[in-house]
C-alpha cells in the first residue's frame, strides 16, 4: 500500500512535467496546426538557463523565470522567423522545426559543454515528508502543485477570458476571428511562445528532480509529450491533462514493478487507446 | 452623390485561378445593392476581396474615401465593415454570448446597446443566449451572424447568400430580418434566390466569369426575362 501511495506521487509529478510539455504542444497543434519538434530543444534550454542563473543568483525561483523568459523569447523568434512561413504546410513544419531543435541542441553543446552538469535541488525543497509510513518527496509534492496551478491558469485563460475566447475561436476558423476586427497573428505568436515558455518551465523544474542537465534530456520528454498529445486527442488541452496523468502513471507503476518495459508501455497504452478511441481521449472525430 | 464603397476593376487570385478578372461597382450610402450571377462567376470572391480576405491583386477599393487595398482584413474590417459569410462563419466552440462579444470592437455604451438590439431584433439568439453555438439550428446560425455584423458602427454589410440551405419559412424570417436592417444601414446582398434579392434590393450587379457585366435598379432585371434567362439561368413559367 505505501509503496503504491509513493508511486502515485511519483506518477503524478512526472505527469506534471510531461504536462508541462504537452500542454503547450497540444495548444499550438490545436490552434496554429502547427507540428513542433521544438519542444524538445525549450525543455533543454530551460534546464541549462536555470542552471546558470541559479549559478549566478543562487535563487531557484529567479532561475525559473529566468527559464520562463528564454523559452518565451525562443519561441516568439521561432515562430516569427521560421514557423509563420509554414502555416498549413505540414511537411515544411516538421523539417523546419526539425532543423531548429538540431540546431538549437548543438547550440547548449556549444555553450555549455557536452557533459552534463550537476543541478541540486533548492535546499528549502530537498527533503521529505513521511505521512503514514510513506515516503514523500517534497520535490515532488511541489512539481504536482505547479503541474495543477498551470492547469488551472490555462484553464482560466481558455475558458475564462477574452484572449481565450479568441483562441477558442481561431481554432476553428483563424480567417472568420480576422473577419472580427482581430490580428490573429499576434494570438498565433503569443501562443507559440506561451508554449515555448512552458516547455522551458518543465525543463528548469525536470533538472532538478533528476540532479544533472545534459543535452539528450529533451528527445525522451519529447516523445511522451507527443504521446500524450496523441492518447489525449490532438488540439485538446483536457486531453494533454489527463492524457500526462495516465502517461505519468504509467511510467512510475510499470518502471517500478517490470522497468524493462517502461519504454514500451507508453507506446502500447497509445495504440491500445487509438484502436478503441482513433481521434484520442478528448479528440473530435473529424477534423479540417 | 459620392459614393460610400467603390471596387475599380478589381483582380483576384485563388491560387493560380483568376477568379476576379475586373469587377467594379459603386454603393451609395444607406443602398441595398444585390450581387448577382451564376455558381462560380465570382460574387463570394467579390465579398472576401472587400473584407481583405481573399486581397485583390489589382485594381482599387475604397470605403469612405479610405484606401482598403493592401490593408490586412482584421483592419480592413474595422474600417466599418460587417461581414456574414456564406456558410454563416459561427464559432461553435463559443456560446451565443461569446459568438457576440468576439464580434465587438469595443464595450462602450453604445456597442452593448446594439447587442441589446440585436438580441431584440432575434429573440431565438436571447432565449439560447449561454448555449453553445453548435446547438443552433440553421435559422438561429443566420441570426447570430447577422446579428454579430450588427454590433459594431458599421458602414456597410457584407451578406453572402443569406438565404443558401435554409427552410421557406425561415427564409421569410431572414427576408424580414434584412429589409429591417435596410432601413438602418448600407447593405451588399449576393443571394442566389431571385425573389428575395428583388425585395431586398434596391439596385443589382451581375458578376458574369468575374466580370461586372450589368447594373441597373432592380426593377429593371425583375421586369426583363431576358436578361434574368441570360445571366442568372432563372426560368419563369
Amino acid at each position: 500500500m505505501n509503496i503504491l501511495a509513493m508511486l502515485l506521487i511519483n506518477g503524478l509529478a512526472e505527469g506534471a512535467l510531461i504536462f508541462l510539455m504537452a500542454a503547450g504542444l497540444s495548444i499550438i497543434l490545436g490552434l496554429l496546426g502547427v507540428v513542433n519538434f521544438t519542444h524538445g530543444t525549450l525543455f533543454i534550454w530551460g534546464g541549462y538557463v536555470s542552471i546558470w542563473v541559479f549559478s549566478l543568483f543562487g535563487n531557484f525561483f529567479i532561475a525559473l523565470a529566468a527559464a520562463i523568459i528564454a523559452g518565451f523569447l525562443m519561441g516568439l523568434v521561432f515562430e516569427r522567423l521560421f514557423v509563420r512561413q509554414v502555416y498549413g504546410n505540414v511537411t515544411a513544419q516538421i523539417l523546419i522545426t526539425l532543423g531548429l531543435m538540431t540546431i538549437f541542441t548543438d547550440m547548449v553543446r556549444l555553450l555549455w559543454g557536452p557533459n552534463p552538469i550537476p543541478a541540486d535541488r533548492p535546499e528549502f525543497m530537498d527533503g521529505t515528508w513521511i505521512a503514514g509510513g510513506v515516503i514523500i518527496s517534497q520535490y515532488r509534492v511541489f512539481l504536482i502543485v505547479v503541474g495543477i496551478l498551470v492547469a488551472i491558469g490555462i484553464n482560466y485563460l481558455i475558458n475564462r477570458t477574452r484572449i481565450g475566447m479568441i483562441m477558442r475561436a481561431g481554432t476553428q476558423s483563424p480567417d472568420m476571428v480576422q473577419a472580427m476586427g482581430i490580428n490573429i497573428k499576434v494570438y498565433f505568436s503569443g501562443v507559440f511562445a506561451g508554449g515555448a515558455a512552458l516547455a522551458a518551465l518543465g525543463g528548469a523544474l525536470y533538472v532538478p528532480l533528476v540532479g544533472s542537465v545534459w543535452s539528450g534530456m529533451g528527445i525522451h520528454n519529447q516523445i511522451l509529450a507527443f504521446i500524450v498529445v496523441i492518447l489525449g486527442g490532438m488540439g485538446s488541452f483536457y486531453g494533454s491533462a489527463v492524457g500526462s496523468i495516465i502517461i505519468g502513471l504509467t511510467v512510475a507503476l510499470v518502471s517500478w514493478f517490470y522497468p524493462p518495459l517502461t519504454v514500451y508501455s507508453t507506446v502500447l497504452l497509445l495504440i491500445l487507446v487509438l484502436s478503441l478511441k482513433p481521434e484520442g481521449l478528448f479528440g473530435t472525430a473529424v477534423r479540417s | 452623390m459620392k459614393p460610400l464603397l467603390e471596387l475599380k476593376d478589381i483582380s483576384t487570385f485563388i491560387g493560380p485561378f483568376h477568379i476576379l478578372q475586373g469587377v467594379s461597382l459603386e454603393v451609395s450610402p444607406g443602398e441595398a445593392v444585390v450581387i448577382l450571377g451564376r455558381n462560380g462567376a465570382g460574387k463570394t470572391t467579390t465579398l472576401r476581396s472587400i473584407a481583405g480576405l481573399q486581397p485583390p491583386s489589382g485594381g482599387a477599393i475604397t470605403l469612405d474615401g479610405i484606401n482598403l487595398m493592401g490593408m490586412p482584413p482584421y483592419k480592413a474590417v474595422k474600417q466599418g465593415i460587417g461581414y456574414v459569410p456564406e456558410d454563416y462563419g459561427i464559432f461553435d466552440l463559443l456560446t451565443v454570448e461569446e459568438n457576440l462579444l468576439i464580434a465587438m470592437w469595443k464595450d462602450d455604451k453604445e456597442t452593448l446597446a446594439r447587442k441589446e438590439k440585436v438580441l431584440d431584433l432575434f429573440p431565438a439568439l436571447k432565449e439560447s443566449y449561454k448555449r453553445p453555438a453548435a446547438t443552433l439550428s440553421g435559422g438561429q446560425r443566420q441570426m447570430l451572424s447577422i446579428g454579430r455584423a450588427l454590433v459594431n458602427e458599421n458602414k456597410v454589410i457584407l451578406i453572402d447568400e443569406p438565404s443558401k440551405g435554409l427552410a421557406p419559412i425561415i427564409v421569410e424570417k431572414v427576408r424580414d430580418a434584412l429589409l429591417k436592417l435596410k432601413d438602418e444601414t448600407t447593405i451588399i446582398l449576393v443571394e442566389q434566390n431571385f425573389d428575395m434579392a428583388c425585395s431586398v434590393g434596391d439596385r443589382f450587379y451581375i458578376i458574369n466569369e468575374g466580370r461586372t457585366v450589368l447594373n441597373g435598379p432592380i426593377q429593371e432585371l425583375y421586369d426583363d426575362e431576358e436578361l434574368q434567362r441570360k445571366y442568372l439561368g432563372v426560368v419563369t413559367a
